[in-house]
């Protein structure tokens, strides 16, 4: 056990739901999308709202258009009597990290944690435009998949990757994907086949980008006793940190993620064999620069869900990676898994959290 | 309920956000209408262009504003054969890392170029700015970065 | 802006602002249960739902209830009357406003719903508005009716007596 293993309350990942990834759900709106999904991760572990001490959630608002819609998405949980609630306009692992924060405390031992989006209802390039420095950036209108080909060119012109590369990463994703019935693009495609595919920016082809998907995730966490009554085998979190770099594009390096090396540090990683890592990389050259940020080696397998290339559920995709990897120790398929999620441009922000069965 | 009973809607979100610069932005963008781009000086020493009010490394407080440019090298670049509605170009263009003669740090920007063809890591480029009477001090200031003594 | 433009740049002071206006555009779609409650509007009718839970009717519903986080299923016919639970009287004038101050804004609990809703109150004095006064929904023309709350014109007062307070207290 890592330094920063044995400093933790040990808090679990007790159930785990998402909703079907799809290009567009523009049947429901977010309450009624999030419904289905909240009773699932209620109903798999046979609780209900009243046995969970916190909820919070992650979504942006940008992506509806509408100003505190993630007040709202509260009516697909029905906070009554009152709960202790929070919000972050980030991605559910970030929420997922509050409430763990919120665990150590010790005076709760459950909490709910669930994101949302519908990425389809805008146009995606345009809304993500606005995380970019509104003074130098954002006036320009560049657009992450703009963005992330410049982080892909640097990485070419390093030495560091090739264009099959990214094919490679995006046809196991998708082979790896027929196994879930979530994700949203799931086919068995040879690379070669792949790299025939245009520019949609280049050094980018269509499929080195993301899908746009609509979609919901949640989770509950347990510690103490309600760990051990509500899994046979508890998924334990034994690390859990994030950091994140200048929002000045031009003054990092992109060809490498300094802050998901440092979280990884952090949430001793090293400390032990990896089985399986769910990697939040949108864009396929970003698993390259993850994989060595968090010092994988060739025996680890990485996103067997087929990971954000499959299904990219804007505020979703990196809570998933934390349900997927925790699904695949309760099955036994693996002991020891490290899970990631990005935030913001070419991988500002990063989030790691190690995850060992019992 | 069938498909056709959801509404759909047209939203429209707009903002008419008008932010102060500070002084450092404000060199920065002041420079750009004087057609001219300054640096701030960071903790060891490096130009850091765009200028931040702190160095983004060790989070100090930059130093005296230095001119750079006009001229630079490419650090990065990504080819929009479809540009965007919202982009700077209407016309093929490139996105690049630029980094200014004397900067420590690259900014971004388009690049006017015919043909991917005529670029790369490495190659030098130059600011195109926008006539005088039409820079209003922003990054729109500069049409373009164009190849130096390219035909553009 | 085109002043600026054709001034002297000699005569122009160090840049202090930046406009950076955002423009957003979407497919907006409301979901199931609020095209129920909009589609109804269409009709002239007030559309709601109940929750299988705990019985109370949500007028426009979201399609849960939001205190007990289940689907509501079964929609309810409301009336075209209600009672003013609360209300105020704009006297200031903003941006867009298309209504001549001063004007009467309240919340109205519909007969048969379990929570208000906003609406405007005319054909009254301003002076004359109170809790408890029973009002009835004026609804725009059939031919003018559309899936939005612009088909309700306003409400006004009806004959009846106020409500007692008893019957709207739960609801303020």
């Amino acid at each position: 056990m890592s330094a920063a293993a044995r400093t933790v309350r040990p808090v679990s990942i007790a159930s785990f739901a998402q909703s079907q990834n799809v290009r567009k759900d523009d049947e429901r709106n977010e309450v009624e999308g999030l419904m289905p999904v909240i009773a699932e991760v209620f109903g798999n572990i046979g609780i209900t709202k009243a046995d969970v001490g916190f909820i919070c959630s992650g979504s942006t608002d940008y992506l509806i258009g509408g100003p505190f819609s993630f007040v709202m998405a509260l009516d697909a949980v029905g906070v009554w009597p009152p709960k202790s609630e929070s919000h972050v306009e980030m991605d559910g692992a970030w929420a997922l990290y509050e409430a763990w924060v919120l665990l150590q405390e010790g005076e709760i031992d459950a909490a709910l944690v669930y994101s949302f989006g519908r990425s389809s209802l805008g146009d995606l390039n345009e809304i993500l435009t606005l995380q970019m420095d509104p003074y130098y950036e954002a006036p320009l209108w560049p657009d992450i998949v703009s963005l992330s080909a410049l982080q892909a060119r640097a990485l070419i012109d390093a030495g560091k990757a090739t264009e099959a590369d990214f094919a490679a990463i995006a046809s196991r994703s998708r082979r790896d994907a027929l196994a879930n019935p979530k994700a949203q693009v799931r086919n068995d495609t040879a690379p070669e086949v792949l790299l025939a595919d245009d520019y949609v920016v280049a050094p980018l082809r269509r499929h080195a980008l993301p899908p746009i998907t609509d979609g919901a995730a949640a989770i509950v966490l347990a510690a103490g006793d309600k760990a051990l009554e509500w899994s046979d085998r508890p998924v334990w979190i034994t690390g859990f940190d994030h950091r994140m770099e200048t929002h000045s594009l031009g003054a990092r390096d992109l060809t490498s993620s300094p802050s998901t090396a440092k979280a990884a540090e952090v949430a001793g990683v090293a400390a032990g064999k990896i089985d399986i890592a769910e990697i939040h990389a949108p864009f396929a050259h970003q698993e390259i620069i993850v994989a060595e940020a968090l010092g994988l080696d060739d025996s680890v397998v990485i996103n067997p869900s087929g990971g954000p290339l499959a299904a990219n559920p804007m505020m979703s995709a990196g809570l998933i990676r934390i349900g997927e990897a925790a699904e695949r120790i309760r099955s036994g398929q693996a002991d020891r898994a490290v899970a990631h999620a990005t935030s913001g441009p070419c991988l500002q922000q990063n989030l790691v959290c190690v995850l060992e069965g019992a | 309920m069938a498909d056709s009973e959801v509404l759909h809607a047209e939203h429209r979100l707009e903002y008419p956000y008008s932010r102060s610069t500070g002084p450092i932005i404000g060199a920065f963008l002041t420079g750009l209408r004087d057609g001219k781009f300054f640096g701030a000086t960071g903790s060891d020493g490096k130009i850091i262009v765009p200028p931040t009010e702190y160095d983004p490394i060790t989070s100090d407080d930059v130093g005296e504003l230095v001119e750079v440019g006009p001229g630079g090298v490419i650090e990065s670049w990504a080819w929009v054969s479809n540009p965007l509605r919202k982009h700077p170009r209407t016309t093929p263009f490139a996105w690049a890392l630029i980094r200014l003669d004397g900067a420590g740090t690259a900014m971004m920007h388009a690049v006017d170029a015919a043909s991917p063809d005529d670029l790369a890591t490495g190659t030098r480029v130059t600011a195109k700015f926008r006539p005088a009477a039409e820079r209003i001090g922003s990054m729109s200031d500069i049409e373009a970065f164009v190849v130096e003594g390219g035909a553009a | 802006m085109a002043d600026e433009l054709t001034t002297d740049a000699a005569d122009l002071g160090p840049v202090t602002t930046l406009a950076t206006p955002i423009r957003l555009d979407f497919d907006f779609t409301p979901g199931v249960a609020q095209s129920r409650f909009l589609r109804g509007l269409e009709q002239g009718k007030f559309m709601g739902q109940r929750c299988p839970s705990c019985n109370q009717v949500y007028v426009p519903s979201r399609g849960s209830c939001p205190t007990d986080g289940v689907p509501t299923t079964e929609d309810v016919l409301l009336a075209n009357v209600g009672t003013v639970t609360t209300y105020c009287v704009v006297n200031v004038p903003f941006a867009g406003q298309s209504i001549e101050i001063p004007y009467i804004c309240a919340q109205v609990l519909l007969d048969g719903a379990n929570v208000s809703f906003m609406g405007l109150i005319q054909e009254i004095p301003t002076d004359q508005i109170r809790m408890g006064m029973r009002v009835e929904a004026v609804w725009v023309d059939e031919s003018d009716l559309t899936p939005s709350l612009a088909s309700v014109r306003y409400f006004r007062p009806t004959d009846e007596p106020d409500a007692d307070y008893d019957t709207y207290k739960e609801y303020l």
